[in-house]
């Protein structure tokens, strides 16, 4: 069984500014880290692969310096690597790149061993929207199990999976079968960090670059003009300074009272 | 007379064939560690082997020390009479009694009198076993063994001569009171009939102990006495703090995690060992109950190596894991993670083995090829590799703490010193207002300098000691570059773990920069009339001064942080129990800032109680991470009325208010 893990080079963005002139993210010299929740899916599907024997395969789309992000988890130890690059790819919503990862998946799926998981990060730290995971097991008709804190078992022969899923308040158990595509959340598992000895060969290990020649995708459906998505405009929300109310030190409990009417008095506790 | 060459020939083969086998066992398990050059400077390693070996400088710098120097001067002494007494033992015509009588009778009192400086120091070294032993488990059968073999060879060679002088003519008693003065009191005791029978059971009796003596000593701890010499002669010349660089290459194994993968001077050092327990009685680890005792790990690598000797000599798996839980033998995780590498264990050891690089080569192992580490430290490393600090702030904010005042950008035709502000000094809260007093003090005295602001990187010091040498190499190469493109050559650094890395370490990457920490810059800027000083000022009270391990016993300097505090206040500040050389670490080094420390007491509590015993009113440090262990501390004993100010601020009370 192949597990695919899904992963996104971003910027670092708590080195990010908005440039006020033209309020657009300001990317010159901002560092790429790989996104924070898909370290969490794949360290996730390189456990699947201790326990289980899966095989795991990471793909991206990016431009080329995203194979950066492919050698860190070639480090970790996945087994293929494959960038999906390609300048008609460039632009890309949510939709347009998981036409492009799902189509991918099939390929691997076909061409390389059955793909019975797919992982990804719940959202990426860049776009915030968490439509990419959803979208790729919508358009491969996978089950779609996302915000999942806890993998309770897998079976692979049977093909069925039981996971817990974080919400807000609650957990849910929930059973699928196979195949399936799973948003990951933090809480899911701690990542590994990499053996010198792996990053070694990974600096040398091939990672394959898929084009549009090889997934041979409708230009319509890719990229920018398979993006039915536009921003009009990025911009930081202007934030009322907060106050400060009592005395913590002095007395705590008399200032947690005042907080707590406050809050009341604005509405914001559910009594 | 009872010599007998007959039986006496083949036991001293026996004696000698197994005194050999021993010798060789040890060093061809010593000649299994990998390659190191020792050899260079042989001017100097004679130097410093006359010095500390023959010289027994540090021996003699603790008060058994004496006990030990006589011991080991009568050893060298006593070669002679003892070599003679082999030799005469299977040809009794070989005597030292054929060289001419100005010779002969000198030497035969000093050997009387060596014989006797010999056992009293013996019996000093029992009885301070049996009442105060240097370690509690120093009080060993092994050490009272030796004591009682050496006590026998004395004994017996008083009564060899006691029973010569009892049957030796009245008229040459004078010349054997003259010159066995020791022995012709001991001869008072033997009556004239039975001088045959006291001769034969001394003779027989030294015989023995020497030759049990010599099968014993290769086989034994007390195998220092073959290679603490040469251990003297071997001993690191540069600072054995600045790790040897590794080559990081496939195919390549990183640290160390089978005995054999240490150097051979590593293993050599295990064989130098006598235990005597110096390093753990200095040890913050070993103080403070936590499992880390240096000695231990150096004696668990020795067992380790022969236990596992034929295995390893066959290259093949060893049987005894080095780290991990195999009890003796075995150097525990807890145990390597637990060192500050403070240096002190390295500084009191009277025959240089250098036990921290040993824990930092095992750190490497664990972290480079096994990615085991305590779980504090991932957060660490990624922050480290992905924005070069170790909080994970982003390098945008390396210049808030100069955001009051002008701090221009370094630049090599205008700028003369690099200020390396450091990641505690930009990010810290408590230590920016340093960065801030330094820069203050700097532009009083007209300094020409500037920062690299939000381009200035991690230098990677605590990466190196907790054995991230991969990361840490990374680092060092990317720092080094920007240094000689920026055209860096005077560096002025506020901490000491900076200042360390980048004068010792970097030069290992070729960089040659003049480094200065900021206590000696201040002090010359002082003294040289650059900065004035507004007569002293009393603001801080009485202050005691805590030297950084990095600054002093890692690099030498001492004064200059105590010439600043007198400047600054007309008085020299008052002096822990453990100061200079001898000084305690706070707690934070080798990377122990970033982890937890749940065993045993906490190692800055520890050095604040002592810093607090001085009564003083501020605590004078010259290091980021001293300054937090010290607040950190004070508000744990509840005694944050006591100030906690670097050399900086204190010269700052004075030049600037």
């Amino acid at each position: 069984m192949l597990v695919v893990a899904c992963i996104k080079q971003v910027p670092d963005t708590t080195q990010v500014q908005i440039d006020p002139v033209t309020n657009t993210l300001v990317r010159e010299g901002i560092p790429f880290i790989v996104n924070p929740y898909d370290t969490h899916a794949l360290e996730e599907a390189l456990r699947l692969k201790d326990r289980f024997g899966c095989k795991v395969a990471a793909i991206s789309m990016g431009p080329p310096n995203a194979e950066a992000t492919l050698r860190k988890a070639l480090a970790l130890g996945v087994d293929t690597a494959i960038l999906l690059s390609d300048r008609v790819f460039g632009g890309a919503d949510t939709l347009a790149t998981s036409n492009v990862l799902a189509a991918a998946i099939r390929k691997l799926h076909a061409e390389v061993d059955e793909v019975g998981l797919v992982l990804c990060g719940k959202q990426t730290i860049d776009g915030d929207t968490a439509q990419v995971g959803p979208g790729i097991a919508t358009r491969l008709a996978y089950q779609q199990l996302t915000l999942v804190d806890r993998i309770d078992n897998l079976d692979v022969a049977g093909k069925r999976i039981r996971v817990s899923r974080k919400l807000e308040g609650r957990h849910e158990l929930v059973e699928a079968p196979l195949p399936a595509m799973l948003t990951v959340v933090r809480e899911l598992n701690r990542p590994r960090y990499p053996r010198v000895p792996m990053r070694l060969a990974a600096a040398d290990a091939l990672v394959a670059v898929w084009n549009n020649e090889f997934l041979k995708l409708d230009e319509q459906s890719v990229g920018l003009k398979g993006s039915p998505t536009w921003v009009t405009k990025i911009f930081s929300p202007e934030r009322d300074k907060g106050e400060i109310i009592g005395d913590g030190y002095g007395d705590p409990a008399g200032t947690a009272a005042m907080l707590i009417d406050k809050l009341l008095a604005k509405d914001m506790l559910p009594l | 007379m009872t010599l007998n060459p007959t039986i006496f020939t083949p036991l001293l083969i026996i004696s000698l064939g197994v005194f050999a086998w021993g010798c060789w066992r040890r060093f061809s398990l010593v000649a299994l560690g990998t390659a190191e050059n020792r050899f260079d400077n042989v001017g100097a390693r004679v130097g410093e082997m006359l010095l500390y070996a023959f010289g027994q400088k540090r021996v003699l710098a603790k008060p058994f020390g004496l006990n030990h120097f006589v011991i080991f001067w009568s050893f060298i002494i006593l070669l002679v009479s003892n070599t003679e007494f082999l030799l005469h033992g299977v040809f009794p015509s070989i005597s030292l009694s054929r060289l001419p009588d100005g010779i002969y009778f000198p030497l035969l009192l000093v050997i009387d009198i060596v014989s006797l400086l010999a056992l009293v120091a013996v019996v000093i070294a029992v009885a301070r076993r049996i009442i105060a032993p240097p370690y509690p488990e120093g009080r060993t059968i092994e050490a009272f063994f030796i004591l009682a073999l050496i006590a026998t060879l004395m004994m017996a060679n008083f009564g060899i001569n006691a029973a010569r002088i009892v049957r030796l003519p009245v008229n040459y008693l004078v010349i054997a009171r003259t010159y066995m003065p020791v022995s012709s009191v001991v001869a008072g005791l033997i009556p004239r009939p039975a001088g045959a029978l006291a001769f034969a059971v001394s003779w027989w009796a030294h015989a023995a102990a020497l030759l049990v003596f010599m099968c014993y000593l290769p086989n034994s701890k007390h195998m220092h006495i073959l290679t603490a010499i040469p251990n003297c002669f071997f001993r690191r010349l540069e600072k054995p703090n600045t790790q040897p660089r590794e080559e990081f290459s496939g195919g390549n194994t990183f640290g160390v995690a089978r005995a054999d993968r240490f150097t051979w001077k590593d293993l050599l050092d295990s064989m130098a060992c006598t235990e005597c327990g110096r390093c753990q009685n200095v040890c913050p680890a070993t103080t403070t109950g936590k499992p880390l005792n240096p000695r231990a790990v150096v004696h668990d690598i020795k067992v380790n190596l022969l236990k596992n000797g034929t295995l390893l000599k066959k290259r093949a798996t060893p049987a005894k894991p080095l780290i991990g839980e195999g009890g003796e033998g075995s150097v525990t995780e807890e145990v390597i993670w637990g060192c500050t590498t403070c240096g002190a264990c390295m500084e009191a050891c009277p025959v240089f083995i250098e036990q921290m690089p040993k824990i930092v080569k095992m750190r490497r192992h664990l972290v480079e090829t096994e990615a085991r580490f305590p779980e504090e430290l991932l957060n660490l490393f990624e922050n480290m590799e992905g924005r070069s600090n170790p909080w994970g702030i982003a390098p945008s904010e390396r210049t808030k703490w100069c955001a009051q005042m002008e701090a221009k950008p370094f630049d090599k035709n205008t700028t003369e010193y690099l200020f390396f502000v450091g990641c505690a000094g930009s990010f810290d809260s408590r230590s920016k207002h340093v960065s801030a007093a330094l820069a203050q003090l700097l532009d009083k005295a007209g300094v020409s300098w500037g920062i690299l602001g939000k381009d200035e990187k991690c230098c990677g010091d605590s990466l190196r000691r907790l054995g991230n040498e991969y990361v840490f190499d990374r680092m060092a190469k990317e720092n080094v570059r920007d240094f000689t493109e920026r055209g860096v050559r005077k560096v002025i650094t506020q901490c000491p773990h900076c200042f360390s890395t980048l004068k010792n370490d970097y030069k290992q990457y070729g960089l040659d920069l003049e480094v200065v920490h900021h206590s000696e810059f201040l002090r010359n800027l002082v003294q040289d009339g650059y900065l004035k000083l507004n007569g002293t000022s009393s603001e801080l009270g009485a202050v005691v001064f805590h030297d950084s391990c990095y600054l002093g016993r890692h690099n030498g300097v001492y004064d200059a942080p105590r010439e600043v505090i007198e400047l600054a206040t007309g008085a020299a500040p008052s002096e822990m129990g453990r100061n200079r050389a001898n000084a305690f670490c706070c707690g934070a080094g080798g990377g122990r800032m970033w982890m937890e420390e749940n065993t045993g007491e906490r190692i800055n509590l520890n050095r604040v109680r002592e810093a607090l015993e001085e009564k003083p009113d501020t605590i004078c440090v010259s290091c980021p991470y001293c300054l937090t262990m010290f607040e950190d501390g004070l508000k744990d004993v509840k005694a944050d009325n006591v100030k906690v100010r670097d050399v900086a601020e204190v010269l700052a009370e004075a030049a600037l208010k």
